[in-house]
Order: structure tokens, then sequence, then C-alpha cells
């Protein structure tokens, strides 16, 4: 699970805590964290954590449910280059390699040099019992444009706070029901709402 | 397609529309052939839900013949069933408990964010019922498409006709789960507020649980009239005052149970109902619940409160205190309508259960609008509208 600060008197995860020094401890646990802005998030899906690790570990997978990201292509064991929706009809690109990897536990990743969204972060699977495995997905960002690009992004719901939950929660649909619940009626409608 | 759509406060239209395609593997898309319009409609109609868009098309009761299948459906071509509105994926959390409305994955991931912030956690999806409850487009159209319709609807055998099963998909199971949750035990009197569909079928029903006698309230004489006739008495808000009534009418003991299935637009001229007019109307957005309050007043000590009624915001001098002074329990919630299909249908083929006294009007899917203005403004003979795109090619 997530880390805990030291000075806490709770058992919240750090990146819930309300101030910032607080909210370091969860970027501390990433290994050459990247980025200021840290997003946790979790959500339990009934399936068990080692067919949820070898969906996610094989990264081209990903596009089937993360709505922003347009391509993942596969480098080589370690590294895989993303193509990804930013507002305003552009794509933003970088070269991820993976830091740390337990297998079936953790993936944890950070951009390298010359990322266009410098960015790191860790996907966690925690056996949950007959609930199945709880998904912790923690990523520190730095927005484009600062606070004004996190603005932005935000309007365009394209922030990663916002899209990481999505991200969860398609994830669970396709894992538990075999598809990706949309309301479109047709596909120019589901083309239109993108 | 022809589609009923929303365009804004008492403001629907039928449109040419988009034909609806299978998107997902579990689909299936339904040729509407009867649809009702739901008092809830009549919260859309009424502009009270928000995050309604231009274009929508709706309702949520329908049933038709299945045309076209997704290769994961069990589904067959030719099959005429019955959909549910509340769409639930049958294979989460909550599904697994037949909490069907507490679905997980029913609702869009993009459309979950508003649930989220307002109730803390995201609901089922719904069919024609605003963007919060997934944006899907609902059944007053001639045709429809329906996710996990494996697990959803409910195949009809031949030769029972719609009006017979068509409430299955909302009312009938809503009504009936309403008595559930009033938890009635032999020789209980048991309290309905509102008289339309759900308040109805919540009487019928809980006669067949055991209750002894049940009171039911409202100020359509026609609409008392039918609970009437399933053995109900009543009281005319408009004549007698409700508390003091049902005081001495159980002896001065309440009622066991009260089940209110009136919801956010109470009618009434009491003070606390005009006070949460005034601020709905002025968008400090409290529902009215005039009737809740009434409903906790009037149960007995250690007494049940049921409450199918749908609430959608925030509400005003709900009388919490009385709530916990005299040890209530109140069960609420959107209906889990796949729960309750196998044991009503039965209950309808038997004959058990009729649904079809409640038809006041059948309209072509081109009369909508006009349907939905006459449910509106004549509720007294106005009972339930329901909408057959069939007539409309059957006349031209």
């Amino acid at each position: 699970m997530s880390e805990i600060r030291d000075t806490q008197t709770d058992d919240a995860p750090a990146s819930t805590a309300k101030t910032q020094q607080g909210r370091d401890v969860a970027t501390d646990g990433l290994i050459d964290a990247q980025g200021e802005d840290v997003v946790g998030r979790s959500v339990t899906i009934g399936k068990p954590a080692a067919e949820l690790f070898a969906y996610f570990r094989n990264f081209a997978n990903l596009p089937t449910f993360m709505e922003n990201v347009v391509r993942i292509d596969v480098l080589d064991n370690q590294r895989s280059h993303w193509v990804v929706k930013a507002p305003g009809d552009k794509l933003v690109e970088w070269d991820a390699r993976i830091t740390e990897e337990r297998d079936g536990e953790l993936i944890a990743w950070t951009s390298e040099e010359g990322a266009d969204v410098a960015n790191s972060g860790r996907i966690e699977f925690t056996e949950a019992g007959a609930r199945g495995t709880v998904v912790t997905a923690t990523i520190a960002y730095d927005p484009p444009g600062g606070a004004i690009g996190k603005l932005i992004a935000k309007m365009f719901q394209r922030e990663p706070a916002i899209q990481a939950r999505r991200d969860l929660r398609r994830f669970k649909q396709l894992m538990e029901t075999g598809e990706v619940a949309t309301a479109s009626r047709n596909k120019r409608e589901f083309e239109e709402r993108g | 397609m022809r589609a009923l759509t929303w365009h804004g406060k008492r403001d629907v239209r039928v449109d040419t529309v988009d034909d609806p395609e299978i998107r997902n593997p579990r689909d299936a898309i339904i040729k509407i052939t009867s649809t009702a319009i739901c008092g809830s409609d009549l919260h859309l109609y009424d502009g009270y839900i928000p995050t309604m868009k231009a274009g929508d098309i709706l309702g949520h009761e329908f049933m038709g013949e299945v045309v076209e299948v997704g290769s994961k459906s069990t589904l067959r071509k030719g099959q005429r069933v019955v959909v549910p509105f509340t769409i639930a994926c049958g294979s989460c959390y909550h599904c697994g408990k037949h909490q069907y409305s507490a679905c997980d994955n029913g609702l869009p991931a993009d459309n979950q964010d508003i649930a989220q912030e307002l109730y803390g956690q995201p609901m089922s999806g719904l069919f024609g019922y605003s963007h919060m409850t997934g944006g899907y487009a609902g059944g007053q159209a001639e045709y429809v498409r329906v996710p996990f319709s494996d697990v959803g609807p409910i195949v009809i055998p031949d030769g029972i006709e719609d009006d017979k099963v068509l409430f299955l998909s909302d009312i009938l199971p809503t009504g009936w789960q309403a008595a559930e949750f009033a938890q009635i035990e032999p020789g209980d009197t048991i309290a309905v507020w509102g008289c339309g569909p759900v308040g109805l079928f919540a009487v019928q029903s809980a006669f067949l649980m055991g209750a002894e006698r049940v009171i039911a309230i409202d100020h359509f004489p026609h609409r008392l009239e039918l609970a009437k006739k399933f053995g109900a008495e009543t009281i005319n808000f408009k004549e007698s005052a409700v508390y003091e009534a049902l005081m001495q009418m159980t002896g001065g003991i309440g009622p066991d149970a009260c089940i209110d299935s009136v919801g956010l637009e109470a009618h009434g001229f009491f003070v606390d109902n005009v006070l949460d007019q005034i601020k709905k109307s002025t968008f400090l957005g409290t529902d009215r619940i005039h009737a809740n309050r009434q409903a906790i007043l009037a149960c007995r000590k250690g007494g049940r409160i049921s409450m199918p009624a749908v609430y959608g915001g925030f509400v005003d001098k709900w009388p919490l205190g009385a709530f916990m002074e005299k040890g209530l329990t109140l069960k609420t919630g959107q209906t889990h309508v796949q729960h309750y299909l196998p044991g009503l249908l039965n209950a309808i083929v038997e004959g058990k259960i009729d649904t079809t006294f409640l038809i006041s009007h059948r309209l072509p899917l081109e009369q909508a609008p006009e349907g939905y203005k006459m449910f509106h403004d004549k509720q007294n003979e106005v009972t339930k509208v329901v909408l057959k795109p069939g007539l409309a090619i059957a006349a031209e």
C-alpha cells in the first residue's frame, strides 16, 4: 500500500495529506521522482492480482482503457515510447523506463530526458481477499505550463488527476466485464465524444 | 429512427436521429414495441434533474423485440424482452450481492465524476435519465441499444401481451421493493404516501406480503379510487388532516411502516412545502419533502420508513430528531430490478399480479409530447401513458 508519513498520526495514504510536506512522502517513495504534482487513486477489481498485473505489464494493452493514450510502442523490456493527447488537439510524447518491478505486485516508472511532460509513477497490485485486488496508481508529473497549464488541462478534462481515476475505472470495467462501458449510440457519436 | 428528445423545461419533441448500433460485445439492439412515460420522467420534463443536454432521448420503461446482438449477448433475434431501467454489469461485487442499482461498471467512467462529487460514489447507469446516470439514450424511440444484454433483459414467453409485462421494467419491481423494504409482518398496518404507479403497486405488494391494512394517501380522487380497489383505506390530504387521521385510524399507535412514494416534487399547500418550493424555484436547491416529514412523524415508534421516491439533492428541515428519538429504520434506493424480474414475471403469468389496470392512455410515439403534457397536467385521469411506436406505423 501507499507510504505512511513519519509525522502523521493517522493511517491515511500520504497522497491524501493536506500539506505539501505530507504529500512529498508519497513521491519520496518513487525512485527517480520526477514532477511536482502528485495523484493517488485506488480501485478494487474483482480479479486476482496476477491476472491484472499480466494485462497491465504488456504496455501495448494500455490504450484499450487509457483514453488519452494514443499509442504505446514497446521499445524493449524496460523502455517504452508514449504518445498522449493533450489540450488543444496537441500530442505530447515521452520515453518511459521501468525503475522497479515486482512480479504480480508493482511497476514503477520514470520518464527519460527530453520528455514533453516529465512524470514518474507507480502502480501497485495488492491482494484483497474475496474482494479481489486493490490497484493503486501514484503519479507525479510536471504540468506543462505550470499552474495555468494544469488549469487548461483540467478544463479539457485531460489532467492526470482526472484521467487516473477514469483510467482505473475503465481498467476495472474491462477486467470485470470484458468491455469498457460507453453510452454512445453509434460509432459517429463515439468519435464525437472522443 | 424517430425518438422523443428533451430540449428544455417542458419542451420535448419527436425528432429523427441516428439509429443505434452494437458498440460492445454484450450489447443488443431492441426494436421498441411498448414504452411508458414514468412519473420520474416528469422530473426531467419540469427541469429538476441536472446534467440534461438538448437532444437527449428519454425513456427508461420499455420492451420490444431483439433485432441485433453482439458476440457476447445471450439473446437471440426475434425474442421479446423487457429491459430493466438500471444498467448493471452482472459481474462486479455489488451485482454479485444482487445490489444491481449500485453496479460499479454500468456508468461510463467519464460520467462517474459528477455522482462521485455529489453522492460520494457513483451508482449504476440508467436509461434516458441525464448524463449523471450515464447519458444513455432512452427507450422512447423506435430502437434502443441495450448494454449488458446478457444480464438485464428478461425474455417474455409467447402469448403474454406487452401491457401485462411492460411495467417489469421499473414501476412494478419498484413498488415491490418498496413493500419489501417496509419489512412487513403479519397484522401490520402500512401507510403509503402517493398513489402514483409505484404507490399503487406498493399497496398491491404490501397486501401480498401479509399486511392487514394499507392506508393510501393522495389528493387525486381517481388514484385513491384505484388504491381502494386493491383493498386500501384512503386519506385525501386536501380533505383530511393526514397525521391526525393516521393516528386515529391506528388507535393512537401510528402505522407500523410508512412508504414514501412521492419524491422531490411533493404537492400540497403546506408551509414547509411552500418554503421548499420557493427555494427550488430560486435555485437554492432543496428537494420538496413534505410527505417524507409527515411519514416520519406519523410512523409508530421503532417502525420502518421505506422510500422508493426519487430524491436528487439536499433537504431542509428533515426531522432527524424525531427519526432518531423514535428509533426508526429507513430503507431506500434505486430498484435492484434484475433481482426481482423472474419472481414477478412468474406472479404475472400465474395471474397473481395484474398491472394493466394502470394504463389510461395508449398513444403512437409521434404523440409523445402530448402524452407528457397530459400526464403532467391531468394527474387525476392520466395514470399511465404507454407509447406504441408500432401504432404510428400502422396509422401511416
